[in-house]
């Protein structure tokens, strides 16, 4: 065993891969109904006045966040755990009975959630708390297939040849905890049908704090979610996969030192810049404006190192598509961490609060540089799992040059309609009075509306192109006996 | 050190998980206890406004629609008042919202009436031409669950001592949110307040609806709405 080259064993990373394309497209999807739903309302009764209640712009918009977020962006995650894991600690899925069955069952209790997920929102039972929607009993399950997840973290890690953990270990260590304790306290809740000895739903709950405690303990989980969803595992991706893919190592060591133990720290603070200028005390919205700021240092820290990873190989981002969605993915992350600390800045939060320039910025992220890298790395996974050639690269770059259109398309639509709506709302005439009345901000932002309807048509698109790109090579005959040789972290 | 630490993965969580902790700790501990105080005149949600409730959530309204008026002269000119911690020391959840796709609702009950509301949700651009508001004729047709209800009712005064049957101060006097001594109680009591809002109203059907002792997803979100003041 000691002299051959492992056999990894992908099972789990390929049913993973499969959920990552489908809820991306769901997702996805469902979005870009949303945007026009807002452009052009008649969309919301499409299906007919019968089905309006199900395709109603307020039904589908949690189905939409919670897609994306737990749908496509966990799956990947998943998936690129199962792949990830096994390399960088050198030992196969394939050598533990027990790890195997703990995958397995951690994938199946994970597609029942989401079939419960989408049942429950259409039927309108919800807690009505921003990415934590659920009622108990599909909280409850959520739980259980984060503890599988970390099972089989910790799994590996305790019969890893590797005795030095790499870098991205370090992150999907910090994304299980971090989601843990987040989810844990924010969903606490008293299901009523127990504690009224059994009358009304049995689904019920009312949540364990009221009012501004509520809305405190909800952004710290859901701006924090992000963290440790959107941020953490997705630099564990990039700290794999680029220097994987342009066979450079990572740039400084040091720098990915500082960089992750100052994001542990830092980014929870940050959550209460949600809530500025609402009733929670003034010093926490000030230590959450402030450590929303010092949250660049960290954040670029890890973009500046991976984006100098490909010094002295630039002609790499030319020549490689995949490279590309690396590169403007790490740019993405910068321009996106960069963008949050000066919404986060009192002065600039009372005009973008509310308004549609938050949404622009949640999509720049999640658009350019979650998605951007997930795609990256299932481009990277698939002639690995599968052992096939990727079936075509011109694809790939045309996909590329489609969805950057698309994000350009999105964010710079909701940048002008968020600041537009903001000084709107404000503007007094030169008695005092207001300016606008609320409909006026309402109609003048339909242009940008339809805009971004756009842009997000364009990504929807090429994600499609990305899907049948992955399909064709799943399904390729030619069969790749040799794995792809690349320099790579740890030699894995 | 690091390098030492790396090849100790229980260590290395663990210090993670400390130094994510901290900030949580620091950040929400200290307020809890007075965050959850009300402001004079703060009462809890009577049956049918708790129903009201439980729909605006189902349809979440929230996702358009904020409660939460910030202390700036436009939004005070706008919506009334800035809101104050205390009023919402009975909201579970709370339902600040994120995004003002349309106008924030916290003190709507002011300034609009129940024969708005219905002509609103009926048909939204009849009332408010170029809104982007889509209808919701469902709630005239749908009726609410007032089983769920007084269980959250019993729920949040056994739990949480959210004063019930008891006198609540407000500026000039008290009053005192009657909750139903049973469930059939509940329902008579809901049903009477059901009729004092369906009485505004125009639709045949609901007025038939409560009528025959049923109550119309929209009768009980009117009155929610309309306690928003």
């Amino acid at each position: 065993m000691e002299n051959r080259p492992l056999e990894y064993d992908y099972t789990v990373a390929k049913m993973f891969m499969l959920t990552t394309v489908l809820l991306g497209f769901v997702g996805m999807l469902i979005g870009v109904i949303l945007a026009f739903e807002l452009a052009f309302p008649s969309i919301n009764t499409i299906l007919g006045s019968g089905l309006a209640e199900y395709t109603n712009f307020s039904r589908l918009r949690p189905l939409h966040t919670d897609a994306v977020i737990f749908g496509f962006t966990l799956s990947g995650i998943f998936a690129t755990w199962y792949y990830v894991g096994q390399r960088v600690l050198k030992v196969s899925m394939g050598e533990s009975k027990f790890l195997m069955a703990i995958g397995k069952l951690h994938f199946w209790l994970y597609l029942l959630v989401v079939v419960a997920v989408v049942v429950s929102l259409f039927a309108g039972v919800t807690t009505s708390k921003e990415y934590a929607e659920f009622e108990w009993p599909i909280d409850i399950a959520v739980v259980v297939v984060w503890v599988l997840f970390g099972m089989s973290i910790f799994g590996l890690i305790g019969i890893r040849r590797e005795k030095s953990l790499y870098i991205s270990i370090w992150y999907y260590i910090a994304t299980f905890l971090g989601i843990a304790m987040l989810y844990l306290f924010n969903n606490m809740e008293v299901p009523t049908y127990f504690a009224s000895g059994g009358i009304g739903a049995w689904y019920h709950s009312v949540s364990m704090y009221a009012g501004t405690n509520d809305a405190l303990v909800q952004w710290w989980y859901g701006h924090n979610a992000v963290a440790f969803g959107f941020t953490v595992p997705i630099v564990a991706m990039i700290y794999y996969f680029l220097p994987k893919e342009s066979g450079q190592a990572v740039y400084s060591y040091k720098l990915s030192l500082l960089s992750f133990w100052g994001l542990m720290f830092v980014y929870l603070w940050a959550g209460g810049h949600h809530l500025l200028y609402s009733t929670v005390p003034d010093w926490m919205q000030t230590m959450g404006s402030i450590f929303s700021v010092v949250l660049i240092l960290p954040s670029w820290g890890s973009a500046i190192n991976m984006l100098l990873t490909m010094k002295g190989e630039w002609q790499q981002v030319a020549a490689s598509p995949l490279i590309k969605f690396m590169v403007l993915g790490s740019t993405f992350y910068m321009f996106s961490t960069l963008e949050g600390p000066i919404q986060a800045i009192k002065s600039v939060n009372a005009i973008a609060h509310f308004t549609d320039w938050i949404v622009g910025h949640v999509h720049d992220g999640v658009l350019g540089w979650v998605g951007f890298m997930i795609m990256a790395a299932l481009y990277h996974m698939a002639p690995r799992v599968f052992k096939r050639e990727i079936y075509s690269k011109k694809l790939m770059a045309a996909q590329f040059w489609i969805q950057t259109l698309g994000v350009v398309l999105y964010f710079t639509s909701m940048w002008i309609a968020g600041i537009t709506q903001g000084m709107m709302w404000r503007a007094h005439d030169q008695f005092g009075n207001l300016a606008y009345s609320f409909i006026d901000t309402v109609t003048v932002l339909h242009p940008y509306y339809t805009i971004r309807g756009v842009g997000g048509l364009l990504y929807l698109i090429g994600f499609v192109m990305f899907a049948y790109n992955i399909y064709k090579t799943m399904s390729a005959r030619q069969v790749e006996e040799t794995e792809l040789k690349n320099a790579s972290p740890m030699g894995a | 050190m690091f390098h030492w630490l790396e090849k100790h993965p229980f260590l290395f969580s663990v210090g993670v998980f400390v130094v994510i902790a901290f900030a949580g700790l620091i950040e929400i501990v200290p307020n809890f206890a007075q965050a959850s105080r009300p402001v004079v005149g703060t009462a809890p949600y009577s049956t049918l406004e708790l129903a009201g409730r439980h729909v605006y959530i189902k349809n979440s309204c929230n996702a358009c629609h904020s409660q939460l008026i910030r202390p700036f002269k436009a939004e005070t000119d706008r919506y009334g008042h800035y809101s104050l911690s205390g009023e919402y020391a009975y909201d579970r959840p709370f339902l600040w919202g994120s995004k003002r796709t349309g106008p924030d609702l916290m003190r709507v009950g002011n300034y609009r009436t129940t024969d708005w509301h219905e002509h609103h949700m009926k048909n939204p651009e009849e009332v408010v031409p170029k809104s982007i508001m889509p209808a919701y004729p469902w709630m005239f047709e749908n009726t609410v669950d007032i089983d769920t209800v007084y269980a959250e009712q019993l729920t949040v005064s056994k739990v949480f001592s959210v004063p019930y049957n008891k006198a609540v101060p407000t500026k000039d006097g008290s009053v005192t949110v009657k909750m139903g001594k049973d469930l059939e109680d509940a329902k008579a009591m809901a049903l009477e307040e059901a009729k004092i809002v369906a009485a505004d109203m125009k639709d045949p059907r609901v007025k038939a609806a409560v009528e025959a002792g049923e109550i119309p997803e929209i009768v009980a979100l009117i009155a929610y709405l309309n306690s928003l003041k």
